[in-house]
């Protein structure tokens, strides 16, 4: 089961069947996203999410209810692409149960941006997303 | 990083620096061109009238593996209202990666009226100038080009066999790990890897971002790419020289620099590169 508040985004990002209304969501979603100074997140070398050519770090947090609070930072003003998954990633898996959160499977980065991503780009956003769920399995 | 004119390339005149572009924004003779890996960026924000071509959609043939044909070609350059005679400037995310592999596309068909911006996106950024969201519209054109001609700017596996066979010089720009066959594909991008690791016989390793000043993104002076090409990888401008990479988009890189930057009259990107080589049965490779 995809975590509800996820699947809220990609339910209102398949209302833009059109390629340039849906970049215009993404880019919307992505100037949405705040960075975090190094304080509020430290950017280290575990943290780091692989094969992103943006600098993407991820960190997470737990509740009271035992989820988590998933946290990024993307040190790269053109990364704006990482900017708007991290911003998804972010409101769509921070308190979901963290079995749905593993559960969520890779190719939800072609579901977001669509199947004409390059190979590099699109293989650096699943990274993205495979460190939240790596986030997720540390915590179980 | 000098003036343009000052760093002594045998071919000045390809590139320009932002202050030009910003000069020429709104000259009906020129066409500036945005083209990146992130599809997202041109529209997140652009270079005030500039169009983009997208990689994927708009250069290559949409079934088999090869670049657009003539049709295809005339109707995208109509699109974005070129003429014959339009300056082209390209210019792009990722130290012009894709801005040089849109320009080779384009040689394809003859229009050598190109341009890239030096230092890309990011210089333009660095410099505070302002990007616009607004998407251009220009009045379509009637392009009648000649016929895609690949014969002088790009090579196909067999020349490059008969290369190698004569004892050809070719540059390998991947990564050394990918070039001494310990990776078998550039990080990040897996499904593009080769069922073997190495490189073509007789390469000389010289990866694409060497040309470029980390600092700024701009292109390096004549002298220090001669002493990295010339004296580091023995490759001479009047000789024969093949380019490769995975795919073709790093080399174009690289072809632009020795071609123009360099004045190297015969140079060829090898674009089915490693993806193909790689996976060629029989084909020869060293470690």
């Amino acid at each position: 089961m995809i975590p509800p508040k996820l699947q809220e985004f990609l339910d209102d990002l398949h209302l833009f069947p059109d390629r340039a209304e849906r970049i215009q969501a993404l880019i919307s979603l992505g100037e949405e996203f705040e960075n975090p100074s190094t304080t509020e997140l430290p950017r280290t070398p575990q943290g780091r999410v692989p094969g992103c050519e943006s600098e993407v770090f991820v960190s997470s947090s737990p509740r009271p209810d035992g989820t988590l609070d998933y946290r990024f930072a993307v040190d790269n003003p053109q990364g704006i692409s990482a900017m708007a998954l991290a911003r998804i990633l972010m409101a769509g898996l921070s308190g979901a149960p963290l079995d749905q959160v593993q559960e969520v499977s890779d190719d939800l980065v072609y579901t977001v941006f669509g199947r004409e991503l390059s190979m590099g780009k699109s293989l650096g956003l699943t990274g993205m997303v495979r460190m939240a769920k790596f986030e997720a399995s540390r915590a179980i | 990083m000098s003036n343009i004119e000052d760093r002594g390339y045998a071919n000045p005149e390809m590139l320009v620096d932002t202050e030009w572009v910003a000069e020429h924004l709104n000259d009906s003779n020129v066409r500036i061109i945005e083209s990146n890996e992130d599809p997202l960026l041109y529209s997140s924000g652009h270079i005030g009238g500039a169009v983009e071509v997208d990689w994927t959609r708009d250069l290559n043939d949409p079934i088999k593996r090869d670049y657009l044909h003539r049709d295809a070609f005339e109707a995208l350059t109509s699109r974005l209202g070129i003429s014959q005679e339009t300056t082209l400037v390209f210019y792009g995310d990722k130290n012009n990666w894709w801005a040089t592999y849109a320009a080779w596309v384009f040689q394809l068909f003859g229009h050598q009226n190109v341009r890239i911006m030096d230092g890309g996106r990011i210089k333009w950024l660095k410099e505070g100038r302002p990007l616009s969201k607004e998407v251009p519209s220009y009045p379509a054109t009637t392009y009648a080009g000649p016929p895609r001609d690949d014969s002088t700017v790009r090579s196909f596996r067999h020349e490059v066999m008969t290369h190698v066979q004569r004892g050809g010089k070719l540059i390998d720009v991947r990564s050394p790990e990918e070039f001494n066959g310990t990776r078998l594909h550039m990080e990040a991008y897996p499904n593009e890897g080769a069922l073997r690791g190495g490189h073509i016989p007789g390469a000389r390793s010289v990866p694409w971002a060497k040309a470029i000043d980390a600092e700024d993104g701009t292109f390096l002076p004549a002298d220090q790419l001669r002493d990295l090409y010339e004296n580091g990888a023995d490759v001479h401008p009047d000789e024969d020289i093949v380019v490769y990479c995975r795919i073709g988009e790093r080399s174009s890189h690289t072809w632009f620099v020795l071609k123009y930057l360099l004045g190297f009259t015969k140079v060829k990107n090898y674009d089915g590169s490693w993806t193909e080589w790689g996976n060629l049965v029989g084909a020869p490779i060293e470690k």
